[in-house]
């Protein structure tokens, strides 16, 4: 025990490797949940029943369809790109699950959970936000058949058109946090959550994390009216699945994005509710914001691609962009920056 | 520290094989994708001497938004392997020879290459002072010391992307556009009439 390689290199290790259990587990099992969760809510807003046959209320219908996926045969289209084609999967659902590396869930009895506490963690979560399209670009190609790479190409342009907007939203918040860290970020929010000043970002931010996830009413890449179902055509069985769970996943992602940023994370709304231990402050975040996601699914058309890219560029563009400059001078004019000197 | 050595030959021998990859790859879209990696394990080896910043920022960038204009690209074109191939013997001799040289010239420089004697007995310089993250001394250093480089910089990019935009954009004749301006300003009393219609006449 006392030998300083235990102590140097395999307590820590294996003191990691349990966190990330802690977080990734969960996060899998919740995207379960909240793919059934999703189907309820859709079903409620249309006035059917949803899933409702595998267990009690059906809430065993995700379990039982990734049981089915896991047993169904991988089938390769022969032209194929065999390599790149199963790349691709893979690397949507990692980069879904490596970036919840630095969520950070709040304090439970003085220790801070969160599994890497980087200072630049706004850039490391927008940095592999920004990795996302290539799972889909290179599904798109690889599958060698014109639906797919239709979905690939459209999801390219939105993706990177969107992240321009995320990243200025991002930098107003940064203006008001005077760190990259999200943690500060979080703490600069005990006053005053910063969904209240800055609203209008907020707004920006939750519907260009809407065009980001592929989710209606911006799911162009995978429009199955026109497109069948756009890049994930050729994909079958546990590839599918990959998918499928990294796509939820980052939708959870956004939504403790937006809990982060605007919602003060693992803070309660309230002082005398600290009581509630943070974690459960920031889930109760995330499933409101993902109630708002299915909404949105529920009672919004889809875009047609020529409005998505005026949106993007000649709305939310200009909008951030001159937010940026309005916050930066109210900041230095009210004599407000959180770093001076 | 010898995880830092092991993580570090890691990043370097997957860089300069993917940088091999790069150019010796048949289809060019795995080119760019072995470039991707590239870039990709240059941002793990910021990011192991302690510029996390830089690091990120690399990702954000070349990742980010510029390799996948290139896969973007690069995806659309339609090119004939066979043909390629064709001048490569040709030029072979030419280009072995271009090679030849800068590999010559690149061993005399880096064989007379010696570090300062004020370098050479130190240990890594410490870019920040404790407390102060690297973002905020890079801020610090940027906006003020180098403020009038830095804008320049922005300049010379704002003017490229004008450049480009004058260059490739062109006004094509008889384009039906959404107007949505007009469709929102529109007023009900030029665009509906409301009749009254008698019962049993009809207009």
């Amino acid at each position: 025990m006392d030998n300083p390689f235990v102590q140097d290199y395999v307590w820590p290790g294996l003191w990691m490797l349990g966190g990330i259990l802690a977080v990734m587990l969960p996060v899998v099992l919740a995207v379960a949940i909240i793919i059934y969760l999703d189907r309820k809510i859709w079903a409620a807003m249309q006035l059917r029943r949803g899933p409702n046959v595998v267990g009690p209320f059906g809430i065993l219908q995700s379990f039982a369809d990734g049981i089915k996926l896991v047993l169904k045969e991988t089938v390769v289209p022969a032209s194929a790109n065999k390599g790149v084609f199963f790349i691709a999967p893979v690397l949507t659902f990692v980069l879904a699950m490596v970036a919840w590396a630095v969520i950070p869930w709040g304090y439970v009895n003085g220790v801070k959970l969160v599994i890497s506490d980087i200072n630049v963690g706004i850039l490391y979560l927008f940095a592999i936000s920004s990795l996302g399209v290539y799972g889909i670009i290179m599904s798109g190609w690889a599958s060698n058949s014109r639906y797919p790479f239709l979905g690939g190409l459209r999801s390219a342009a939105q993706m990177v058109s969107y992240e321009v907007s995320i990243g200025f939203v991002l930098i107003t918040v940064l203006l008001c946090v005077g760190s990259l860290n999200l943690s500060d970020v979080v703490e600069a929010q005990r006053n005053l959550w910063f969904f209240i000043p800055l609203f209008p970002m907020f707004i920006i931010f939750l519907i260009s994390a809407l065009a980001e996830t592929n989710r209606p009413p911006f799911d162009l890449p995978e429009a199955e009216a026109e497109l069948v179902a756009g890049y994930q055509v050729e994909y079958s069985s546990m590839t599918f699945a990959m998918f499928w769970l990294g796509e939820y996943a980052n939708i959870l992602l956004m939504c403790a994005m937006l809990s982060i940023l605007f919602f003060g994370g693992w803070l309660p709304p309230f002082a005398f509710l600290d009581f509630i231990p943070g974690p459960i402050w920031l889930i109760l975040k995330i499933a409101f914001f993902f109630f708002i996601f299915s909404w949105v699914k529920a009672a919004v058309p889809r875009y047609r691609y020529d409005q998505l890219m005026r949106l993007g560029w000649k709305v939310f563009l200009p909008i951030s962009l001159g937010a940026v400059v309005v916050v930066s001078g109210f900041l230095v004019a009210f004599d407000l920056l959180p770093n001076k000197g | 520290m010898i995880l830092q050595t092991i993580t570090f030959y890691l990043f370097a021998a997957i860089t300069i094989a993917a940088g091999f990859m790069v150019i010796a790859a048949r289809n060019p879209v795995h080119s760019v994708l072995y470039l991707i990696l590239a870039f990709f394990t240059s941002a793990g080896l910021f990011v192991l001497i302690g510029a996390e910043f830089i690091a990120m920022i690399l990702v954000i960038v070349y990742v980010g938004a510029v390799a996948v204009l290139f896969l973007f690209v690069v995806m659309m074109l339609d090119i004939n392997f066979t043909e390629l191939r064709q001048g490569f013997l040709q030029y072979m001799p030419i280009g072995g020879l271009i090679g030849i040289a800068l590999l010559i010239e690149l061993i005399m420089v880096v064989g007379v290459w010696q570090f300062g004697p004020e370098v050479a007995g130190h240990a890594v310089p410490q870019a920040t002072t404790d407390g102060v993250t690297n973002t905020e001394a890079l801020g610090a250093v940027i906006y003020t010391q180098y403020v009038y480089a830095f804008q320049a910089a922005g300049v010379i990019l704002l003017i490229a992307m004008i450049g480009a935009i004058v260059l490739t954009h062109r006004t094509r004749p008889g384009v039906k556009k959404q107007r949505i301006s007009s469709q929102v300003y529109r007023d009900p009393k030029t665009t509906i009439e409301v009749k009254k219609i008698p019962p049993g006449q009809g207009i």
